[in-house]
């Protein structure tokens, strides 16, 4: 693998968003109001609710982690997508470039653009609603990576799913958060669910994520073991998204699809 | 070319070897067992009607679309076994495959650079900013230029690895005749250097027959005649490359193997 190939869809990247209030401002408005929304309701909720127990690290926590899962997925489907619409593709795959450059490339792209969100995000909720995520303490580093990589796989299955069905399939990608959360307990345990849901729940990094952060917040100890294993699921989902999108490239070699990209001919 | 010319183009080394190349869709044959050579120095023209396979086997060569049969090389490089290896040394421009509106000039051209792994690239980018004419573009976003500064901006990202192998797929179509000259005098230039050899389609027979060492109809994903542009047409009894073209457009079946003319 050679970093310059990757370092140059990155770079690319870069100069669309320094050159785009459409691009920058999307990265960090929506989480912003979701921060303030679920901000407010916390409150609202703490004054309400018995006394003793505290929604913000357990609502607006788990809000934050989820919107910078989601920021992450979109950040990799955006880059991917910047050369859909401008039609590159040919340019791209007609170059050096591997496909592990090119996904590195996305990866790389992704990092930037969900680091800015969690910044902006980590700044409001604690600044403005006394979210501190030192009650996490050590264990934010795991809840962080399992999700950046859940993050990471769910958007390389996007790009291929748009790669495969053509650009008008992008409606697909981004509900693709939302499909996943009632299944991942992002505001309520997962004892919640009916059994057949709590069965594609354990399938999910994102559960064991949302199970250990509520352990915390209810005093006790999440379960380190849960976590390497959350960690060890999203490491397989990232290898078989790769999978998924290297075979979906040389089906679009082999049938056509991609030299015609434009024409939408699936 | 004259004939001690073509034998020499014979014998210099090939920078690109097509054998019994094939692409079907189904019941559809695009291209159907074409197999030529490009030598160094040679710039060979691949002319044919809409349709004919000239762009499917340009495909093919540059690692988008996988051949249903036949061999592809670069310089000894298998491009399906060792594509990136092989694109490497290969680069196109086409007018069907504009660089990026919404990146300026120079920042398509770092980019791409990067992608084809230049070496001391802002003086190469400087060089061919100079070379095709775009200094005072240079930070202009590639979509709001003409169509004729997008081509020329296109040739410069087609010559920024150096390429030993140059496809041009219809490379002055949206040039004016003083811009489309100016290319194609570059282009022998950079051909006659002896590092590179270039793949050339066109529907201009003039430019053609003004810029190309060789030839190759092709029509109905085969290729049917292969020859010198300046002696093709009397040899076949057309007075120009032009009338050979709407014949073979019109009659294939009159040519290539058993032809009657």
């Amino acid at each position: 693998m050679k970093a310059g190939r990757a370092a140059a869809i990155f770079l690319r990247q870069l100069y669309l968003l320094r050159g785009s209030v459409a691009r920058v401002l999307p990265l960090f408005a929506w989480i912003t109001v979701d921060i303030v929304l679920w901000g407010f309701i916390t409150r609202y909720l703490n004054t309400v609710a018995a006394p003793g127990f505290n929604f913000v690290p357990a609502l607006l926590g788990a809000v934050l982690l989820w919107d910078f899962f989601s920021r992450v997925m979109h950040g990799v489907t955006t880059a991917f997508l910047e050369d859909v619409w401008s039609r590159n593709f040919l340019n791209i795959f007609a170059s050096p470039i591997k496909i592990s450059e090119y996904l590195a490339g996305l990866v790389l792209s992704s990092v930037a653009t969900s680091a800015l969100g969690l910044l902006v995000m980590l700044v409001l909720a604690s600044a403005v609603f006394g979210l501190s995520f030192a009650s996490y303490g050590l264990l934010l580093v795991p809840f962080l990576l399992v999700l950046f990589l859940f993050g990471i796989a769910l958007g390389v299955v996007g790009a291929a799913v748009v790669l495969r069905f053509g650009p008008a399939s992008e409606w697909f990608v981004w509900p693709l958060p939302a499909l996943v959360s009632p299944f991942a307990g992002v505001f309520y345990p997962l004892s919640t669910l009916p059994l057949w849901m709590r069965g594609a729940a354990y399938a999910l990094p994102p559960s064991y994520v949302f199970e250990g952060m509520r352990a915390v917040v209810a005093g006790g100890e999440a379960s380190w073991a849960a976590l390497a294993w959350g960690a060890l699921l999203a490491v397989l989902y990232v290898l078989l998204a790769c999978w998924l999108f290297v075979r979906v490239h040389r089906h679009v070699v082999r049938t056509g699809l991609l030299a015609r990209y434009s024409a939408e001919s699936v | 070319m004259q004939e001690s010319q073509l034998s020499a183009s014979r014998v210099a080394p090939k920078v690109l070897s097509v054998a019994g190349l094939r692409k079907a869709y189904g019941a559809t044959v695009a291209v159907d067992g074409v197999s030529f050579e490009v030598a160094r120095g040679e710039i060979v023209g691949l002319l044919g009607p809409n349709g004919a396979g000239k762009t499917t086997t340009i495909n093919m060569i540059l690692g988008v679309l996988e051949p249903t049969a036949g061999t592809i090389h670069v310089e000894g490089l298998d491009v399906r076994r060792e594509r990136s290896r092989a694109l490497s040394r290969t680069n196109f421009a086409a007018v069907y495959a504009p660089l990026p509106g919404n990146l300026t000039v120079v920042q398509n051209l770092r980019i791409f650079g990067m992608l084809y792994g230049v070496a001391r690239l802002s003086q190469r980018i400087e060089e061919l900013l100079e070379e095709f004419d775009l200094l005072s573009f240079r930070a202009a976003k590639c979509g709001v230029l003409s169509s004729g500064e997008q081509t020329r901006v296109a040739l410069a990202k087609a010559m920024l690895n150096r390429p030993h192998l140059l496809l041009l797929d219809e490379p002055t179509a949206s040039l004016d005749p003083s811009s489309a000259r100016e290319t194609r005098t570059r282009m022998r230039r950079f051909a006659a250097s002896g590092e590179v050899g270039v793949l050339w389609t066109s529907h201009n027979m003039y430019e053609v027959e003004e810029v190309c060492d060789r030839v190759l109809f092709v029509s109905k994903g085969r290729v049917l005649l292969e020859g010198d542009p300046k002696s093709l047409p009397a040899e076949h009894g057309r007075e120009s490359l032009e009338e050979l073209f709407i014949a073979v457009a019109r009659e294939p079946l009159t040519f290539g193997p058993g032809e009657v003319v």
